[in-house]
């Protein structure tokens, strides 16, 4: 038996020396990994250069699923955009409608009532959690967990009953609106929501029981990958891959919007930046989420849920029998919506994978002249290969697993 | 955010180091924006990196049809000590659409500047690998150009299939 060194992980062989080697060459290994493979978490296709079982060099291919998104927002009015653009990142559908929303906000300098912001918040949240979740289940998953799966979506499930009830949708709400949000939520959901906030940490623990101290977990994931904080900042990697490094950087926390600043949370940082911290960082996120629904729901502010301003929301059904004014606002903000004055802005907020900035610019019209979306996963898939350089192929599916790629909002 | 002032005076600094790279400032809606001239753009945002401005969040590109230039590259830059953001915009004609690459000074533009190129046709000179990145790469034309439209692309069905079309009748 020999033992060689591979990253930081030692690597116990049958020794072969003692075999004939004469006549024996070596060679790199071109592996195509992908786009149809169930552990790359959508139509991601990766060309691998091996040596032996390490992989040394690293390429994503994509553009599988580029569906042309932007370029459908410019054809649309701002606010029949707005369902479009929560269908890039599929899993993170709130924080899509709330960048666009925002931006389009800040552009009219429009005001969002306290009632809305909270709303917001607390779907943004249960959102998270719902992202954190599926991450969870499917990477488990792909370390061979399979009851981890159907823990992960059974609760998933639970959160995505909210939604229905809030907003009639599972996925793809439309629930945030220009202006605030499209309902408010309906009798009996704060007392669902409290139900699951009560749930959700002692699930939280159950999964931490299950994978934390897991002996193909620990091996997997502990000092594999490890990539330092400036490394991370050069290649523009946000949210928890960059926490997990130690850098504390959240905008909840750096640029507090949609009232984030009222809420007491914590931020979960690694120490190492491996893949253990990743993982570690994303199940500290669940419990913290937990802790800004439950504040968000205590100090639940009255009031409106979406803007009083008629020129930017639809007045409410009744005022359309009685009112000439509202009818003719129903009617320019369904047929040609609203215009947006002129200027370009950049708007970010922080999702499940990181940053999501949305640039829009508008020309004066009723339809945005340009959006684009900052999305997290096509920024951060570029630290996979300083991720996955000199590791082994089996630990690069868990570091593919803990990168947290969604295709939807790579190739948009 | 750098306020109005604040924006005035990185514009200073910036036209000490070249005279004409600065073509103008724009604060709107509390944020700021730096016009620079594309052969610029590397130096102004090495500057702002020294002034602290180490984050490169993001690289689009925008087409301004029918106003002239046409394509603009914006940078997000941000500074996450102090917790500030500005952006660098630059214009270039669709005749000549060369903007210097940074990849190498900010290796997260790689695949942004990637995907501007793919998008609007803006070359960036000195990019590693500069390769259509989301559309295929034998295809034609630049789909987030204003003036390409909306739909119109041929979808390939078993009747209008290039070898024996309606083979099945």
């Amino acid at each position: 038996m020999s033992e060689t060194q591979v990253g930081s992980r030692r690597e116990v062989a049958v020794d072969v020396s003692s075999v004939d080697q004469s006549g024996i060459s070596e060679e790199m290994l071109t592996l195509n990994f992908g786009p149809h493979h169930p552990a790359t978490h959508g139509v991601l296709r990766l060309l691998c250069q091996l040596e032996g079982e390490v992989i040394r060099d690293l390429k994503p291919i994509i553009g599988y699923v580029h569906t042309g998104i932007e370029k459908t927002a410019e054809d649309k009015a701002y606010w029949k955009a707005i369902p479009v653009m929560e269908r890039m990142d599929y899993l993170a559908y709130y924080f899509n409608a709330y960048a666009f929303c925002g931006a389009v906000e800040t552009l009219i300098g429009l005001e969002v009532p306290p009632r809305a912001q909270y709303l917001r918040v607390i779907h943004m949240e249960l959102n998270r959690i719902n992202s954190h979740l599926l991450w969870l289940a499917t990477s488990a998953l792909d370390l061979g967990a399979i009851s981890m799966f159907w823990y992960g979506f059974r609760d998933r499930e639970t959160i995505l009953d909210l939604f229905e009830m809030s907003s009639g949708q599972r996925m793809h709400t439309r629930y945030i609106q220009v202006g605030g949000v499209f309902e408010d939520i309906p009798v009996g959901f704060a007392d669902k929501v409290r139900a699951f906030c009560a749930e959700m940490p002692k699930r939280v623990d159950q999964f931490a029981a299950l994978l934390n101290n897991n002996e193909i977990i620990v091996q997997r994931l502990t000092d594999v990958a490890i990539v330092d904080e400036q490394t991370l900042l050069s290649l523009g990697v946000t949210g928890p891959l960059l926490r997990a490094a130690g850098n504390p950087w959240d905008l909840r926390k750096a640029q507090p919007y949609s009232s984030y600043d009222h809420f007491d949370f914590k931020i979960p940082v690694g120490t190492v930046g491996d893949n253990y911290d990743r993982y570690h960082v994303r199940l500290e996120e669940m419990r913290e989420s937990v802790r800004i629904i439950e504040q968000a729901l205590e100090g639940l502010p009255e009031g409106p849920y979406i803007t009083e301003d008629r020129k930017y929301a639809l007045p409410p059904r009744h005022e359309l029998a009685t009112s000439m004014e509202a009818l003719i606002h129903h009617f320019k903000l369904v047929t040609e919506g609203f215009r947006v004055p002129p200027g370009e802005v950049y708007f970010p907020i922080e999702g499940p994978r990181g940053e999501y900035g949305v640039f829009l610019r508008s020309d004066g019209s009723s339809k945005p002249a340009r959006v684009h979306m900052r999305d997290p996963s096509f920024v951060n898939l570029q630290a996979l290969k300083a991720m996955c350089e000199d590791v082994y192929i089996a630990d690069f599916i868990a570091t593919l697993a803990m990168l947290d790629p969604i295709l939807g909002g790579i190739d948009r | 955010m750098p306020d109005a002032t604040g924006l005035e005076l990185i514009a200073q600094d910036l036209r000490g180091l070249d005279a004409d790279g600065v073509l103008g400032t724009v604060f709107f809606r509390d944020r700021a924006t730096l016009l620079v001239s594309a052969p610029f753009v590397p130096a102004a945002l090495e500057h702002l990196r020294e002034r602290g401005y180490g984050f490169l969040a993001s690289v689009h590109g925008v087409d301004y049809f029918p106003e002239e230039p046409r394509l603009g590259v914006h940078y997000e830059l941000l500074d996450m000590h102090d917790v500030d953001r500005i952006t660098v915009k630059t214009r270039v004609h669709t005749e000549r659409p060369e903007v210097p690459s940074v990849t190498n000074e900010w290796p997260t533009a790689n695949h942004q500047e990637r995907e501007v190129y793919d998008m609007f046709g803006v070359v960036f000179e000195g990019h590693p690998d500069l390769r259509r990145i989301l559309m295929p790469e034998d295809y034609e034309g630049f789909p987030q150009r204003r003036d390409f439209p909306v739909g119109g692309e041929p979808v390939l069905f078993t009747h209008n299939e290039v070898h024996n079309p309606g083979w099945w009748k």
